[in-house]
């Protein structure tokens, strides 16, 4: 039988995500996939997982779960873990046998954490990946959010059952910086005191943010040329501007064309963090041209493939120990479901 | 008229080739002859294209290209292309008329002053262009509605409306793909399905494809219906 992966209770906002669907933004469909890729590539890694493996994403809460067959997980963010009614650490791996609880919290530091399993999530692929577009109902566990009581199938991992439970060198902790953006496709339908505006006031992380834009709240930027374009292809992280003066980014689920003015656009290695932000948080601006953006992005790859070639194997892993065994000791399989905190 | 085509920035990993910022059939062919230029001979680095109305997004890696060589490869490749491909795909679109997906036949022929029959004559007369596919998955922008049927979006969008109706948003006609909210005004609609996930070619068109609508009635619509709903395909395209 198929290993799977039950849901006892769904967070608000779990879909399951990839790297996502490349190459069909000429037929409408924008990519999907993570909202922050780095946290998701550490996931897949922590359990041996190919980067293209599918794992959950989560905001708020990352809810309740339960296995058919014994796992290793990885919990990506400052996320609470507990397995078995046992507080374990995020980033890193850990293993979950049938009967035990998998219980995840909310990421304190940002809004979006990852959970990925040895051998990845197995839904059918969409238009070759499994991410899901939720905006267009495609990929994933039928273009939804998982709910309560959904089981998703797992593929089979490659790790060695005895391999080393694995952690990374150093934590991943992105810069603390005011967030960078480039000139945007119709930068110039914007004056200089509206550039000064963008670049000098705070704007704060609005609650109307979901995977495909997040809003932002501030005084207001008035394009001098109008606010209606001919409609064009929208980057990922464009900063859009409609009538309103409110500035959105433009995310993963964007519609890939767009009748407003792009002003600016977020660079890459930013976009995650600002994906991050809590609701409430200001943000400061600043301006950066294409080559230093593209050097920051080329380096950022770089030292995230350097910390993904060099795990280490976790604190308190001891080879010698039969897992099971460990586990069973410790907490007890038997009455786990029944007997764990409510 | 023609426009020197230039580059706009998009960030660190895409740019725009803009010809002109308006809409324009002649614009709108460089664009996608752009568009397979590239496809067929492509550039280092280069990953996805986005054929729109007057402009070409092109996502780059600038770990394989960087912005600024890309650039230039690309306005010189541009410049090159003043020709518009020369093969393309006729869709002949079987269109059933008013009914439920046809909510503002009615009432647009009155607005424009014609029969019913004479606003279905007007809008089956021309040979569409499909200008773009964007908004949503295989959602086709039309070029070519004759100006008298030019119609303003409805100030408040439908909440909800089906896959395959058939409208009028401004200069423009569309062919709906997925089911979802809109404010085009709706003539009718068609069994055909612009996108199908399942499907062996889950997008039925792409930009450059010519479109004639080819009136149907009710009860050919729903043996058509049938036929797609069993996985048949109705419609071939004409290559010319």
């Amino acid at each position: 039988m198929t290993p799977s992966l039950t849901v006892q209770r769904a967070g608000p906002l779990t879909t399951v995500q990839d790297r996502g669907r490349p190459g069909l933004l000429h037929a409408g469909v924008s990519a999907s996939g993570p909202m922050d890729p780095a946290r998701l590539a550490i996931a897949n890694a922590l359990v041996g997982n190919a980067p293209d493996a599918a794992a959950l994403e989560f905001a708020g809460p990352g809810g309740r779960y339960t296995v058919s067959a014994p796992v290793r997980i990885a919990a990506v963010g400052d996320v609470a873990v507990t397995i078995g009614g046992r507080a374990v650490p995020a980033w890193q791996s850990h293993p979950v046998t049938p009967g035990q609880r998998l219980e995840l919290g909310a990421p304190q530091d940002g809004v979006w954490g990852y959970l990925a399993i040895a051998g990845g999530l197995d839904t059918p692929p969409v238009l070759g990946a499994r991410a899901t577009h939720l905006r267009t109902g495609l990929g994933g566990l039928d273009g939804r959010v998982l709910r309560s009581g959904d089981t998703v199938p797992l593929g089979a991992a490659t790790v060695e059952e005895g391999a080393p439970h694995l952690r990374l060198r150093r934590p991943w902790r992105p810069v603390e910086s005011a967030i960078r953006v480039l000139a945007g496709p119709q930068a110039d339908h914007f004056d200089e005191a509206a550039w000064d505006r963008l670049l000098s006031e705070p704007y704060r992380i609005s609650p109307a943010r979901d995977r495909m834009a997040q809003m932002l709240e501030g005084p207001v930027l008035t394009a001098h040329r109008g606010h209606d374009i001919v409609s064009d292809g929208t980057p990922m992280g464009s900063v859009q501007v409609p009538g309103s003066g409110q500035p959105m980014v433009l995310m993963a689920e964007r519609q890939t064309t767009g009748g407003y003015p792009k002003m600016a656009v977020v660079a890459s290695v930013d976009l995650p963090r600002l994906a991050q932000m809590p609701t409430g948080q200001v943000v400061r601006f600043t301006r950066v041209d294409r080559d230093t953006a593209e050097d920051l992005l080329i380096a950022e790859r770089r030292a995230l493939r350097a910390l993904l070639d060099g795990l280490v194997p976790a604190e308190g892993w001891r080879p010698d120990t039969p897992l099971l065994l460990d586990v069973n000791l410790i907490d007890g399989v038997v009455g786990d479901l029944d007997g764990g905190s409510a | 008229m023609t426009t020197a085509p230039r580059i706009l920035p998009a960030g660190d990993q895409a740019l725009t080739v803009e010809f002109a910022d308006r809409i324009d059939d002649a614009i709108n062919q460089r664009v996608i002859a752009l568009a397979d230029s590239l496809e067929q001979s492509p550039i280092p680095g280069l990953l996805e294209c986005v054929p729109t109305y007057r402009s070409l997004l092109v996502l780059y890696d600038p770990e394989v290209t960087r912005g600024r060589d890309l650039s230039a490869a690309l306005l010189e490749r541009a410049r090159a292309q003043t020709r518009a491909t020369t093969i393309h795909r006729l869709w002949r679109v079987p269109m059933v008329f008013g009914g439920a997906a046809g909510l503002d036949l009615e009432t647009l022929a009155a607005d424009k002053g014609l029969s019913v029959a004479n606003l279905i004559a007007a809008f089956t007369a021309p040979e569409y262009r499909v200008h773009m596919i964007g908004f949503a998955p295989g959602f086709a922008y039309l070029g070519g509605l004759p100006e008298a049927l030019h119609t303003p979006r409805l100030p408040k969008p439908r909440q909800r409306v089906e896959a395959g109706a058939i409208g009028i948003g401004g200069q423009q006609a569309n062919i709906n793909s997925v089911p979802g909210p809109s404010g085009w005004r709706f003539l009718g609609r068609t069994p055909l399905r612009l996108f199908d996930p399942e499907r062996a070619e889950p997008f039925l068109m792409r930009a450059g494809d010519r479109v004639r609508f080819e009136p149907i009635d009710i009860a050919t619509a729903e043996r058509l219906d049938a036929a797609v709903a069993a996985g048949t395909t109705i419609v071939e395209p004409d290559i010319r």
